[in-house]
């Protein structure tokens, strides 16, 4: 299998951003004074005709996206995902999202990837821009989709939530194998049980499939970027041709998330079959580092073990010191749908 | 009721004209429909008159007299949705633009679109009719509306973007934005003056119906507000406060500000009367927010006053 070890990319947001906009004149970046902390400092210092400071008033700094975008301008606002979902939504869902302007709001620290605690931790924005009509939801799993989603996003006519990664990111992904709008990755094909993922969970559950594989299951794994519209084909094939059931792993709550969206189609398309639902069981989380966090609140690679053992009736015998072993790999192009 | 086109050349006379075959249309409708936003029409007719009349740089309507129905609300999937604001002329940079703010006004805005021909006189019958873009609380495809702004003080965040935005461009024209003085309750309205202010967006012009009214009876009962004057200067704004009936003195602040470079928005705070033209209104103070006849003899008082409006202007 001709895969290359894992890297770890430096800010890849910072660095595409100030990549990708060079000749892109109508892209125009809005902070709310995190502009480092958004890696947008690049873009300020390479473009500053372009950067616009709107203070610690995100209100305003919504709306204001919108009457640029009415002018034909593409405002990428840049500041935590809560600070986008939660403060200014009414400005999101009445200034933004009901006028279908190409605002791309970029969230950063989805879920419990900051020690911010709980006022940081956006652990129901998913929920919140998935409710909006118009509006596209996308997760980036790693430093190739945080490289690819500014395309995928600019080519969406209306608006668009993007939850992003910062700081030192993961290439679990092969640089030729983009995010596209609407399409889930296959990681694997199975059987046995279906695996859906997002965001930065794709990497603990890598972790688990690979640890169930060798213990005998045959596991179909996709990893999910375009959360809304959430139409692809390939997800409910899967769903529809394992034996067991269905686990989502996702960084939010299960309530309108991940979860929540894959529970719906089954429902509608008459799926009847488990599924068990990883992520934050309607609570709220606190301050701390982002593994103790997802081991605390079940959204590691153990927990989808433990819910593989629930939906198959097997004791695996799996150890934390075994899925620990497991050693990620870049997945190459090619390679994508071998590992079955 | 036909409508009425200023027959004087006198800018000042054109308001007042326009201005009383606003309040008495308002009147009729609410008559017609034992319901409207009459206040409105009373503090707000010389205000948005003047705007219309010896403020704006609009080019010709480019919308119909009869207003379209609803074509479904803006989507990817949705290409014939459509917005208000060709009925105040085309896009070009030298034009100006209209944003309305507290659009609980619509009945007053649709009003005065058809005394200064922009709108149909029958596009009243359309008023809160199922189907209808001429809605009570009007969004960016009702006639004269850019935006949606019916949660209020987003208007003037959304102007002051569309302001930038034309600035980056290069473009001479204005944007006007008429508000009420309770949309500066909202958080939102002072975050939008920190930003016009930090960002130096000097050809935007804000007129507010300073009437001192909101749904729940006098501002000074539910939240002060005031000093607004000063507290908008505070945030670096130019600030004229004039009376609101008088449409020279509403009008002069404008024409100043064209003549020089700007780098601070304008503001026109017009302090006016939420009972004027109709007296009657006085005694449902405090309560002036919607009127609804209470009984047979109050809806008869009100009819002998359209009455009597419609003899002074014959």
């Amino acid at each position: 299998m001709a895969t290359t070890p894992i890297e770890t990319v430096q800010r890849p947001h910072g660095n595409n951003l100030v990549r990708w906009a060079k000749d892109r004149p109508e892209v125009l970046v809005l902070s709310a004074d995190l502009t480092a902390s958004c890696e947008a400092d690049g873009f300020r210092d390479a473009y500053p005709d372009r950067f616009f400071s709107m203070g610690m008033a995100e209100q305003n700094m919504m709306s204001f996206a919108a009457g640029l975008a009415r002018e034909g301008f593409t405002p990428f606002v840049h500041t935590f995902a809560v600070f986008i979902c939660r403060r200014p939504f009414d400005q999101v869902a009445m200034s933004i999202a009901y006028p279908n302007l190409p605002v791309r709001l970029i969230g950063f620290l989805p879920g419990l990837t900051t020690a911010g605690g709980v006022t940081h931790q956006a652990i129901d924005d998913v929920a919140l821009m998935r409710l909006l009509p118009n509006m596209t939801v996308l997760e980036c799993g790693d430093a190739t989709e945080v490289e690819s989603v500014l395309d995928a996003a600019q080519a969406v006519n209306g608006p668009v939530y993007v939850r992003m990664l910062r700081g030192e990111v993961p290439r679990l992904f092969d640089p030729g194998a983009p995010l596209r709008l609407g399409q889930a990755r296959p990681l694997g094909a199975g059987r046995d049980l279906a695996v859906l993922s997002t965001g930065i969970c794709t990497e603990e559950a890598l972790r688990a499939t690979a640890a169930l594989r060798t213990a005998g299951l045959a596991v179909a794994h996709l990893h999910v970027s375009t959360l809304k519209p959430f139409t692809d084909p390939l997800i409910l094939e899967t769903i529809a041709g394992v034996r067991h059931g269905v686990i989502t792993l996702e960084n939010h709550g299960i309530i309108g998330g991940l979860g929540s969206a894959v529970a719906e189609w089954m429902a509608e398309a008459g799926l009847g079959k488990r599924l068990i639902r990883l992520g934050l069981r309607d609570t709220y989380a606190h301050g701390a580092g982002r593994d103790y966090l997802l081991r605390e609140y079940g959204l590691d690679a153990m927990a989808l073990v433990r819910a593989a053992e629930d939906l198959t009736g097997a004791r695996l015998g799996l150890t934390e010191a075994a899925l620990t072993r497991v050693r990620l790999e870049t997945l190459g192009t090619a390679d994508k749908t071998e590992d079955l | 009721m036909d409508q009425a086109r200023p027959s004087s050349t006198d800018p000042r006379t054109q308001v007042g004209q326009v201005a009383a075959a606003v309040r008495r249309r308002v009147l009729e409708h609410t008559l017609l429909h034992n319901g409207g936003y009459l206040s409105q029409a009373c503090s707000a007719a010389e205000v948005l008159a003047t705007l219309y009349l010896r403020v704006m740089r609009l080019g010709p309507s480019r919308a119909p007299l009869t207003p379209r129905p609803f074509a479904g609300v803006p989507g990817a999937g949705n290409p014939a949705s459509f917005t208000g604001a060709d009925y105040n002329g085309p896009r070009a940079p030298e034009l100006d633009r209209f944003i309305f703010s507290p659009v609980h006004y619509a009945l007053v805005l649709y009003s005065l679109l058809i005394e200064v021909g922009r709108l149909g006189p029958a596009a009243l019958a359309q008023f809160n009719q199922d189907g209808s873009t001429v809605e009570l609380i009007g969004a960016e495809h009702s006639p004269g509306h850019e935006v949606t702004a019916g949660s209020l003080a987003q208007a003037i965040s959304q102007a002051g973007g569309i302001a930038l935005a034309r600035r980056l461009r290069g473009e001479p024209g204005w944007v006007w934005v008429f508000m009420s003085d309770g949309e500066f309750q909202e958080g939102q309205a002072w975050e939008a003056f920190a930003a016009l202010a930090h960002h130096r967006i000097g050809r935007l012009g804000v007129y507010i119906d300073a009437n001192a009214q909101q749904c729940d009876g006098a501002m000074s009962s539910v939240m002060t507000i005031e000093p607004l004057a000063a507290r908008l200067r505070a945030f670096g704004a130019e600030v004229h406060e004039v009376d609101g009936h008088d449409s020279d003195a509403l009008a002069a602040p404008a024409a100043a500000a064209r003549t020089t470079e700007r780098d601070r928005p304008l503001v026109v705070i017009a302090r006016t009367d939420p009972c004027r033209g109709i007296d009657l209104l006085r005694a449902r103070a405090p309560k002036l927010h919607y009127v609804r006849f209470k009984s047979e003899q109050e809806f008869a008082e009100y009819s002998r006053l359209l009455e009597t409006l419609r003899g002074a202007s014959a």
